[in-house]
């Protein structure tokens, strides 16, 4: 079976200084693959490499397309990629205004790829856009409101809907919890359980917080000083930790 | 003869216009960059069009200036007289005898003939400015031909107003690739962006120049239920009766009493030659204005 | 369909001056379809770990562990996940939720994640739930918030939900009272008789005689510790 993503000895440096170096990992469709690390660690490095936002100084990120099979995204054409980018991948981004339009609405958000792949009928459009809007629980008598209006929470979630809209089958995201209060992280992770196992996607998440790689995570990687240290299924790498530094850290977690 | 070289410029830098424009009409609805000059008149007074005009007029031409239709308001006289004092070109105000109409926000009611150009002043030349601030970003989206996001505009309109409520700049799609502001023009004037005639349009503080060959591919972005219409004021010239044209409002006294008449001056006088009189209007002869 | 075969494992410390802590050593054992084997020895001889270890959940330094046709000590990660979705199925002592799931969703979930559809997946959670006297007010509410046995039988219910070929059942009966103990048995040995094959830990001797075929006893496998 052909695997999704193919990262193979991904490397950037920045002068002397690494920031991640050689990482190479196969990620298949459904999988869910956790990036632990402390600040400093490489993760949102990594990711940046891996989403296409820095190019790496080595290596390659091969894509399986609808179309042309596995490609490698490093070496695409610019306007290839950011076609990649509105249909097949998402980025969910820790601050929410990071991945929204402010002045745009709810609704507007949503639609937006759909419009950006050619849609235009705006009743289909808007159609969409509530059903989302819906599967992310932010009410319908919102989507007209701008994201400006709504909690931190509330953002965040609609940034996964404007993700998903498109049915990508590769989700980058980046401390999707982080900064947001912990009731709300709950239920934001379980949403994006519910969405990784409904929509049979693929998703990558840095984070520095094991609570939620154990959540959603199928399979981990510890990345320390731009080094993977450790890496395998998430419940083995957190109950039975082989490296010193993943023995350190999820003995460092508090119990609540 | 005055003590400018003609029309103003230096021969250097109508050259540099004139490269600017031929790129423009090779890649119709293109913002081509250009090095805007210091013109004898502050920005946002038309600096644009003036520099295209300035590049485009010969000893021979003969020069019209409308301001939202008309030939007789302060910058239309400003800029008709500048042109008379710079270049000495015979100046009119009937479109018909114009080889050169410079305007600022309203295209001529009448079709404009092959033999003609039309110079349009534009305030903000990206259509895309108001969702996307980075030009950096613009850029890459016209590059790309990456144009969901004017829609999302007109998304945001419809959703806020039950219709696209865009009635002047109106984004149009030139000859299906660029996605284009006709500059501040009623909507109702997009329809007849596709013409015979050479239109020009410049934008002096931004710096940008593009233009539209004749009988080029024109198309209104809208959606497929909510398609575009141009629309005006629902009611006729109170002058000359014509139930075809854009039309002003205008106030008439101090109990709100308003008449409705033609924008465009030159075609509501050309009718009431003609002896076409409105529900308001008084014929031709005994009219002293 | 399961089959230990000469397992080892130890534990290094590496933020404790590198302590080795070695707690297994050749470790053997088989389990035929339909056969339920209980792993006895005294607490901390090993046999939760034997059991992750089966699981996946922990390493294992030496040996294999088929389960069916796989071996799980030296299998990918992408192939012990397929396995614990279709073929292997564990109850673990404690129940380890995500919060604000209903309690009908965390026992439909096996039947959901193998492609069951929701209306199916619920009725079948509702039957497992009502037998083990999980009262029908409680189904939407997250498990979080119950009582140690009500806990422990909605952990049952989602380890049964899905007919497993192989089980591995951690102390199935702790915390529960005579007449849901003997439901859980019930199940057990129904399970066995589709053809399950089952480890399981019973601290509670006369549970083990009912259903365990035979049992292992794990201090055999303790690593000979020079004084």
């Amino acid at each position: 079976m052909t695997p999704l993503l193919q990262v193979d000895a991904v490397s950037k440096f920045y002068g002397a200084r690494v920031g991640c170096a050689d990482v190479s990992f196969d990620l298949y469709a459904g999988e869910v693959m956790g990036i632990v690390g402390e600040s400093g660690s490489g993760k949102s490095t990594l990711l940046n490499c891996l989403a296409g936002h820095t190019p790496p100084d080595t290596g390659a990120v091969r894509f399986d397309t609808r179309a042309d099979g596995l490609r490698d995204t490093v070496t695409m054409s610019e306007p290839e990629r950011r076609m990649l980018g509105r249909t097949d991948w998402a980025f969910v981004h820790q601050h929410a205004r990071d991945g929204l339009r402010m002045n745009v609405s709810a609704g507007g958000n949503v639609g937006e790829r759909l419009m950006a792949v050619n849609a235009r009928h705006y009743g289909d459009i808007r159609g969409k856009a509530i059903d989302w809007l819906d599967r992310v629980e932010i009410a319908e008598d919102r989507i007209d409101d701008r994201p400006t209006a709504f909690s931190g929470g509330m953002q965040q979630r609609l940034q996964i809907a404007r993700n998903l809209v498109t049915g990508p089958r590769l989700v980058f995201m980046d401390e999707p919890t982080g900064g947001l209060d912990v009731s709300v992280q709950a239920r934001l992770l379980d949403l994006l359980r519910g969405l990784v196992r409904e929509m049979n996607l693929s998703a990558i998440i840095v984070t520095h917080d094991l609570a939620v790689v154990r959540l959603l995570a199928d399979r981990l990687m510890v990345m320390k000083d731009g080094h993977v240290v450790e890496t395998g299924l998430t419940d083995q790498v957190l109950d039975d930790p082989q490296h010193g530094y993943t023995q350190l850290l999820v003995s460092s977690v508090l119990q609540v | 003869m005055s003590d400018y070289n003609f029309a103003y410029l230096d021969e250097q830098t109508k050259r540099m216009i004139r490269r600017a424009l031929l790129k423009g009409l090779a890649i119709p609805g293109y913002q081509v960059p250009f090095a805007s000059r210091e013109m004898p008149m502050p920005y946002g007074w038309g600096t644009g069009g003036v520099q295209v005009s300035a590049a485009v007029l010969t000893p021979d031409d003969t020069l019209k200036v409308i301001d939202q239709g008309a030939d007789d308001t302060t910058n239309a006289v400003s800029i008709r007289r500048f042109f008379q004092k710079t270049a000495d070109v015979a100046v009119t105000d009937a479109t018909s005898q114009a080889t050169v109409i410079q305007t600022r926000h309203r295209i001529p009611e009448q079709d404009l003939r092959p033999d003609q150009i039309l110079v349009y002043q534009v305030p903000i030349p990206e259509p895309l400015r108001f969702l996307e601030p980075s030009e950096v970003e613009t850029r890459k989206m016209h590059s790309l031909e990456e144009y969901g996001l004017m829609h999302v505009k007109l998304y945001e309109d419809i959703s806020k107003h039950g219709d696209i409520s865009t009635s002047y700049a109106y984004p149009v799609k030139v000859e299906g690739r660029y996605v284009m502001d006709p500059s501040p023009i009623p909507k109702f004037d997009n329809p007849k962006l596709e013409m015979s005639a050479i239109q020009l349009f410049g934008a002096g503080r931004e710096q940008r120049i593009y233009a539209i060959p004749p009988y080029t591919q024109v198309v209104s972005l809208d959606f497929d239920d909510y398609p575009f219409q141009a629309t005006k004021a629902d009611t006729a010239c109170g002058l000359c009766g014509a139930a075809d044209s854009y039309l002003d409002e205008l106030i008439v006294d101090d109990a709100g009493g308003r008449m409705f008449m033609c924008s465009d001056t030159d075609y509501c006088a050309g009718r009431r030659r003609a002896g076409c009189v409105g529900a308001f209007g008084v014929p031709y002869a005994e009219d002293v204005a | 369909m399961i089959s230990v075969e000469n397992v080892s494992k130890s534990f290094v410390l590496h933020n404790q001056g590198a302590a080795q802590i070695p707690v297994m050593e050749d470790a053997s054992l088989t389990v035929a379809a339909g056969e339920c084997v209980a792993l006895i020895g005294a607490s901390g001889a090993g046999k939760s770990t034997l059991m992750r270890m089966i699981y996946g959940n922990y390493l294992t330094a030496s040996g294999r562990i088929m389960v069916g046709d796989l071996d799980v000590a030296s299998a990918t990660p992408r192939e012990v996940i397929a396995l614990r979705k279709h073929t292997l199925g564990y109850v673990s002592q404690f129940l380890r939720v995500v919060p604000r799931v209903a309690t009908l969703d965390v026992v439909a979930e096996p039947l959901l994640h193998t492609g069951t559809d929701r209306a199916d997946a619920h009725a079948q959670a509702k039957v497992l739930l009502t037998r083990l006297n999980i009262p029908q007010r409680l189904w939407s509410l997250s498990p979080t918030t119950f009582s140690g046995g009500e806990q422990q039988r909605v952990n049952i219910a989602r380890g049964f939900a899905f007919p497993y070929p192989a089980l591995l059942l951690d102390e199935p009966t702790a915390s529960l009272d005579p007449t849901n103990r003997e439901t859980v048995l019930a199940m057990i040995t129904e399970a066995k008789a589709r053809g399950a094959a089952i480890v399981g830990i019973f601290h509670d001797q006369a549970a083990r005689d009912a259903i365990c075929e035979r049992s292992v006893d794990v201090t055999a496998f303790t690593p000979q510790v020079a004084a």
